[in-house]
């Protein structure tokens, strides 16, 4: 009978780098950048890794759809590189590859790195680039932001509100996440922004404005995973451990049959689910810490509040505009800024979260510190709402053992 | 042997009506001389609209209106077919659900392709009805008079025995060399020669010779026609003509050139529909088409045409309307303004021609599937169900005229789009299946959630690099 990820996996060494406009750097230098933070923190050799899951979602720079470009950049022949694509949360997919990789007891050492070079398109936001052959004939185009909106329109449906009120509530998780990343040295925006600014800015698609959007930047981030013995045989006494790896895709359900309303995520809410089935959380907004949730757009932030359980269906508004998941709030959320002002290198996001709540359940958050921290859950989300890839990765401290 | 004649008919009017004045004034710095022509407005399609496209709702009306059986032939005619090798009859008739067993064609080279197509489908139809519908869309050089004077419209007609709203009486066709302007092959625009030598060295010769041996061998004289369809917008030409052959002036049908401008092939079928829509029973009604030579066709109204109700007529189809002034935009939907849309511009939009044809159905006549297991309605039809996953094969399911709402929708200003903004959303279906759609002709403040929703086929995507266009359905509000 299997017993999931719980416990089996210890994460021992991170890096992220510097995320935003890195005119001055490609995909090798951001994959180097992260690297050698995370060899320096696992204090093991670059030699002693043994596989790699490398994640990168658009990147087409280099040699395709393969490992190499990591493999290369970063001088790891010889050993199983495997490139992973899950749109958004295949930073997430990258981080799962190289747990069950050690759970199963395959290898020691394991490392999952995500990186996008994504300033080189020559114009802002996401790349765009035909769908497929037959999606091309059927399916209108939908831009990042075209596809999130919905959501903020399927949800003012669903609960009568509104758009005023509800653009009130977006503009208000967009203001706090402001807030944080003006706190975080590595983020790509370090800068507050008036609720007043935010509301007031040009729409991308209605009723999203530009501050309603996260940042598109460039980046890389990783982890070098182990087993929770071997950690210890290193000397690590505070180990941070993978509770829970929960992945869930649409089906089609959502684009194909008249079950959803279009105001929540239904991927997100079985993924969350399983996640705390696996990490043994019965009641998530008591128990976990700190979140650092896909806030791809301020309406995916909201509606993730309720899929993922924390706030109840239809109660995020009111949990935003309480201050609930500010920094002195009950349950912090986007901490360091988030996708929001963090960043987005599509393929090194998921692990950028993870990144986060590393080092707040190890006390190394600086200023962003927050005060005992025991379980940080991060959630990924690729695709469109009625279309996607949902992610959750929950860690904690300890392994279960004295 | 049986009567034949027309049967039904249906007419589509772009809703995009430019004002006159707004063109005259955007030119006035350069030719003042065109305020002169400046009154009222003239239809234009929108940037996915074209020929084919204009048929296709003009013949999904036809057939929703009337009780035709076994179609056997589909004429397209136009001086703007979209292609020049392909059959642009063949995407009409899928697109307007037509079986595949029957004759299509495609008729062209003049501005009475409708005309003359609509002749031969009256002297061809004994066994089964027949479908001829005409639309133009041509451009015209900025500041020319064309620019004023051109419109945008698809008519389509049902022909065949049976019951008919008018029975034909006579037709006849010559062939001449007048050029009154010409558009060689592959260029964008018409040439034309002066009016004044056209009225009256071409139309006032050429067909009252026609029309009058017409008459005569019919034992009738003009004092006897009830409606007259004549198509040009040169002023005082119908009437001039219509005095040659003593038809009254009062049976002069108008020629639309303030209501919607000169529609090229499918504006004497324009006439024809706006002349049926006003006649009584046993009126005549003389059609006529120019160009290398003339058609005339003789109708007389049946008992039918006082309780006929048109799929839509020229009145609820010139009501239909959206004013537009802002020049530039009708400019940038014409082609004539290359505008700047940004790198997300550079898409390729090419068509995997293998691709398209193994979901032809799909494509080109929204064909939907219904599981076998558990009868869920699902666009697209995919191997397994999206509902229950069973494999079984599903049966098909027409969208194109199923009603639906709007669940999730946003206006896009992030994507390309050659009309900005881009609204896109979920559809569903009344019959339970749903699918994510590009919504047009919104008016913003009228549009939400709930939304009632119907299908039209317009292009989706048009393809620079391979002189391509490829063609989806939308959705639109219920009008």
């Amino acid at each position: 009978m299997a017993t999931g990820i719980k416990d089996k996996v210890a994460i021992i060494g991170m890096g992220c780098s510097k995320f935003g406009e890195r005119w001055d750097c490609g995909t090798e230098h951001l994959l180097n950048e992260a690297l050698q933070e995370a060899l320096q923190d696992a204090g093991i050799e670059k030699q002693q890794i043994e596989a790699v899951w490398y994640g990168s979602a658009v990147d087409r720079v280099n040699v395709g759809t393969s490992a190499i470009p990591a493999s290369t950049a970063l001088r790891m022949g010889g050993i199983p590189v495997t490139r992973v694509e899950n749109m958004c949360a295949t930073g997430t997919e990258a981080l799962r590859g190289a747990a069950y990789a050690v759970a199963a007891g395959v290898v020691d050492f394991a490392l999952a790195i995500g990186a996008e070079k994504l300033k080189d398109t020559g114009y802002g936001g996401l790349p765009t680039g035909t769908r497929g052959t037959l999606n091309d004939l059927l399916f209108p185009v939908t831009s990042a932001p075209g596809g999130f909106a919905q959501l903020a329109t399927g949800y003012r449906a669903r609960y009568g509100m509104s758009k005023q009120d509800l653009k009130n509530a977006m503009a208000r998780v967009s203001w706090k996440s402001h807030q944080n990343g003006a706190k975080n040295p590595k983020a790509h925006l370090q800068k507050e922004v008036s609720l007043d600014a935010i509301l007031n800015a040009p729409l991308i698609a209605d009723p999203l404005g530009i501050y309603d959007c996260c940042g598109v930047s460039d980046g890389a981030a990783c982890a070098i995973v182990t087993t929770p013995d071997i950690a210890r045989g290193l000397g690590k006494r505070d180990l941070v451990t993978i509770k829970a790896l929960q992945l869930s895709l649409s089906s089609g359900r959502e684009i194909g049959t008249g079950d959803w309303d279009g105001s929540y995520v239904l991927n997100t809410r079985i993924a969350a689910k399983k996640a705390y089935a696996e990490a043994g959380i019965s009641r998530p907004r008591d128990e976990i810490s700190m979140m650092e949730v896909h806030d791809c757009f301020s309406i995916t932030e909201l509606v993730t509040m309720e899929d993922l359980g924390i706030s109840v269906d239809g109660g995020a508004v009111k949990d935003i505009m309480d201050g609930f998941f500010d920094a002195d709030g009950r349950m912090p959320c986007q901490i360091d800024g988030g996708l929001k002002c963090f960043g987005h290198p599509i393929g090194a996001s998921g692990l950028r979260m993870v990144y986060e709540n590393y080092l707040q359940l190890l006390g190394r958050a600086g200023q962003r510190q927050l005060k005992n921290p025991v379980l940080g859950l991060s959630h990924n989300l690729g695709g469109v709402p009625f279309n996607c890839v949902s992610a959750v990765a929950i860690l904690g401290l300890g392994d279960g053992r004295v | 042997m049986n009567a034949v004649g027309i049967k039904s008919y249906s007419v589509y009017i772009p809703r995009l009506r430019m004002e006159r004045a707004a063109i005259a004034a955007a030119h006035a710095w350069a030719v003042p001389g065109l305020s002169a022509i400046a009154k009222g407005e003239r239809s234009f399609c929108s940037w996915d609209e074209d020929a084919i496209t204009m048929s296709v709702d003009a013949v999904r009306a036809l057939l929703r209106s009337g009780s035709l059986n076994n179609i056997n032939s589909l004429t397209f005619c136009s001086t703007t077919a979209v292609f020049s090798d392909f059959l642009n009859a063949s995407v009409v008739s899928a697109a307007c659900g037509l079986a595949g067993s029957m004759t299509a064609l495609d008729s062209t080279g003049s501005l009475r392709a409708g005309t003359s197509a609509l002749i031969r489908a009256l002297q061809s139809s004994a066994v089964g009805d027949s479908v001829v519908v005409a639309a133009d869309n041509r451009r015209a050089k900025p500041a020319s008079a064309q620019e004023m004077q051109y419109g945008a419209a698809g008519a389509a007609f049902a022909v065949g025995s049976g019951d008919l709203i008018a029975r034909v009486v006579a037709a006849d066709s010559n062939v001449n060399q007048f050029t009154d302007h010409f558009r060689s092959t592959g260029a964008n625009y018409d040439y034309h020669w002066e009016e004044r030598w056209v009225r009256d060295e071409g139309y006032l010769k050429i067909i009252p010779d026609l029309v009058g041996k017409l008459l005569v061998s019919n034992g009738l004289s003009g004092a006897q026609i009830n409606h007259f369809c004549f198509a040009s917008t040169v002023p005082g030409s119908a009437l001039s003509v219509a005095k040659i052959l003593k038809i009254p002036a009062d049976a002069v049908v108008d020629n639309l050139a303030v209501r919607c401008g000169d529609t090229g092939a499918a504006h004497p079928l324009l006439l024809l529909a706006a002349a049926l829509e006003k006649a009584q029973p046993g009126d005549r009604i003389l059609v006529v088409g120019f160009g290398g030579g003339c058609d005339v066709l003789l109708l007389e109204a049946t008992e039918a045409i006082r309780d006929f109700c048109a799929g839509v007529s020229v009145s609820q189809a010139l009501n239909d309307g959206h004013k537009e002034t802002q020049y530039n935009k009708f400019l940038a939907f014409s082609g004539e303004l290359k505008m700047d849309w940004g790198m997300r511009a550079e898409f390729d939009a090419k068509t995997s021609l293998s691709q398209q044809y193994r979901v032809r159905e799909q494509v080109f006549s929204l064909i939907g599937g219904r599981c076998a297991v558990c009868g869920a309605a699902q666009f697209p039809p995919m191997p397994a169900c999206v509902r229950c996953g069973a494999l079984e094969p599903m049966s098909a399911v027409p969208l194109a005229d199923e009603s639906a709402q709007v669940v999730t929708f946003t206006a896009d200003w992030l994507s390309y789009y050659p009309a900005p903004p881009l609204y896109v959303g979920l559809v569903q279906f009344d019959n339970g299946a749903r699918t994510l759609m590009e919504m047009v002709d919104v008016e913003p403040d009228q549009f939400d959630v709930g939304t009632r929703l119907r299908m039209v086929f317009r292009v989706k995507d048009r393809d620079d690099l391979r002189d391509h266009l490829r063609y989806f359905w939308k959705a639109t509000p219920v009008g």
